[in-house]
């Protein structure tokens, strides 16, 4: 049998009280696939990443990494929570996450930030976190800012060392929620620079982005998401030069 | 513990109540210390369980806070001395009565002062707590949880020390007035610096003699503590940018 695949995910439902975000996304990723799930706001993109490592809980819907099903269970009331807080914990920990405001800990300088997760929740020596930390820092060109606190760095300088602190989990699979969103316009290249390099190495990557050229040229595989369902998927050259759907090509026409 | 002795001046003759002074001053000083201690704990769990979303937690926490930040501080000292020692004894008497277990202490004024001065600063640091932990950033505690923290983890090495910037100044604020309140503990005969310079400044008649060198105590502590809080305060806001 062929690895098994870093990351599916199988028909995920989530209900906010009544009103229904996802109506039954499923993605299949193999290893390397740069996924970008693209669409206006409020369509669930964000929702969906966010329930791939359990800071929502999926209403109904399978999520199995590297072939371990999530499993879950429901609370008293009815409610569908995950069964196992300890797994769901070593879940996360192999899909690290990059916030659209960065949330690097803010009492902590760069390096810290970065060391923090490997130490305590990989449970590597301290020696061997820093060094990690720092061939990452270098990697994003950061390296010279790692004693610096987060705020006292540019948006940019800023997602990249949160970029660093993902790659030092050295995760299966990284998650970004609108890296770029946050930044102005003259800082989104560097941090699109950064993932674009990621992506030629072969890590597995799902991007929520609004950034149509990266997902264009960069992405192997384009969800577009339209008020909680994929209305397009597929490959970059068929979503964005073939669309079959009208919201999609409404989505691409130009807007003024 | 032994105290140290007040320098007898040439200027500052204490008539021989140094020493009784001194001790007096150590006695409000392990009161104030002790009672922190207990208010800190109970402040950090009453606002866990005011935040804790479970309903009885929530009820016992704001009916704690409600009702010890309702009633004089006074009213709630005299009734933890006399009343703590009558429930002590009912203790006692049922526990030996059914189970033969052998179970009694004195409800001294030092530890009806802790108890009751930890109390009611428990209720005031409860609320510091609440607020300080409602104001971390959420997105700071999501990045936790995406990394697969624990839940103590994420306590311990992201909620606490974020928590702490907001809440030094009203710790601090605390801090003052509790160090004032331990004064109060005279009234049910704890023999604190206060009970000594009283009792020194009748049988003398000097009250300035003896009053004003525990007034000068006091200010000292608060004044000390003062220059305490702000280094405390300098390190927990370490990453922070001001704007002016």
């Amino acid at each position: 049998m062929a690895e098994s695949a870093p990351l599916i995910c199988r028909d995920i439902h989530k209900t906010f009280d009544k009103l229904e975000v996802l109506k039954g996304i499923s993605l299949e990723t193999r290893k390397g696939d740069v996924v970008s799930l693209i669409g206006s706001s409020g369509s669930g993109k964000s929702t969906f990443l966010r329930c791939i490592n359990l800071l929502e809980t999926p209403t109904s819907g399978d999520i199995i990494v590297h072939g371990d099903p999530i499993r879950f269970k429901n609370n008293r009331k009815g409610e569908r929570i995950p069964a196992d807080n300890r797994q769901v914990e070593l879940i996360r920990a192999r899909l690290s996450m990059v916030f659209q405001s960065f949330n690097l800990w803010s009492h902590m300088t760069v390096l810290e930030n970065i060391i923090e997760a490997p130490i305590n929740v990989l449970k590597i020596p301290k020696k061997e976190a820093i060094e990690r930390a720092e061939a990452y820092l270098n990697k994003v060109g950061i390296y010279e800012r790692k004693d610096y606190y987060p705020a006292q760095m540019s948006g940019g300088q800023q997602q990249r060392a949160a970029i660093a602190r993902a790659l030092a989990m050295e995760p299966e699979v990284m998650l970004f929620d609108e890296p770029t969103s946050a930044l102005d316009p003259e800082l989104v290249g560097e941090v699109l620079k950064v993932m674009q390099s990621l992506a030629e190495e072969g890590r597995t990557m799902i991007v929520v982005t609004h950034e149509m050229a990266f997902a264009r040229d960069v992405s192997t595989q384009v969800l577009f998401l339209h008020q909680g369902v994929i209305e397009e998927q597929g490959s970059p050259d068929k979503v964005f030069d073939h669309p079959e759907s009208e919201r999609m090509k409404q989505f691409l026409a130009p807007k003024f | 513990m032994a105290a140290p002795r007040f320098p007898e001046l040439p200027m500052l003759d204490l008539k021989g109540y140094g020493p009784a002074l001194a001790e007096g001053a150590v006695v409000t000083i392990e009161l104030a210390f002790l009672s922190l201690a207990l208010a800190v704990t109970l402040g950090l769990l009453g606002a866990s369980a005011k935040l804790s979303g479970n309903r009885v937690l929530t009820g016992v926490a704001t009916a704690y806070t409600t009702l010890i930040r309702g009633v004089p501080d006074l009213v709630m000292m005299l009734l933890f001395y006399y009343g703590g020692q009558v429930a002590v004894n009912a203790l006692s008497d049922y526990l030996w009565e059914t189970r033969q277990i052998d179970f009694f202490f004195q409800f001294d004024p030092f530890i009806s002062g802790v108890v009751t001065i930890g109390l009611i600063f428990g209720a005031y640091m409860t609320e510091t707590f609440r607020g300080a932990f409602l104001a971390v950033d959420t997105g700071q505690i999501e990045a936790a949880k995406a990394y697969g923290f624990s839940r103590w983890h994420t306590f311990r090495r992201v909620m606490i020390p974020q928590m702490l910037r907001h809440a030094l100044p009203g710790i601090g604020n605390n801090w003052q007035v509790l160090l004032k309140t331990t004064a109060l503990v005279s009234i049910i005969g704890l023999t604190d610096m206060v009970r000594v310079a009283e009792e020194a400044a009748k049988a003398e008649r000097m009250p300035f003699h003896f009053f004003i060198p525990v007034a000068a105590v006091y200010l000292a502590l608060t004044a000390g503590s003062e220059l305490f809080i702000k280094w405390l305060d300098k390190r927990a806001n370490v990453g922070v940018v001001r704007g002016n």
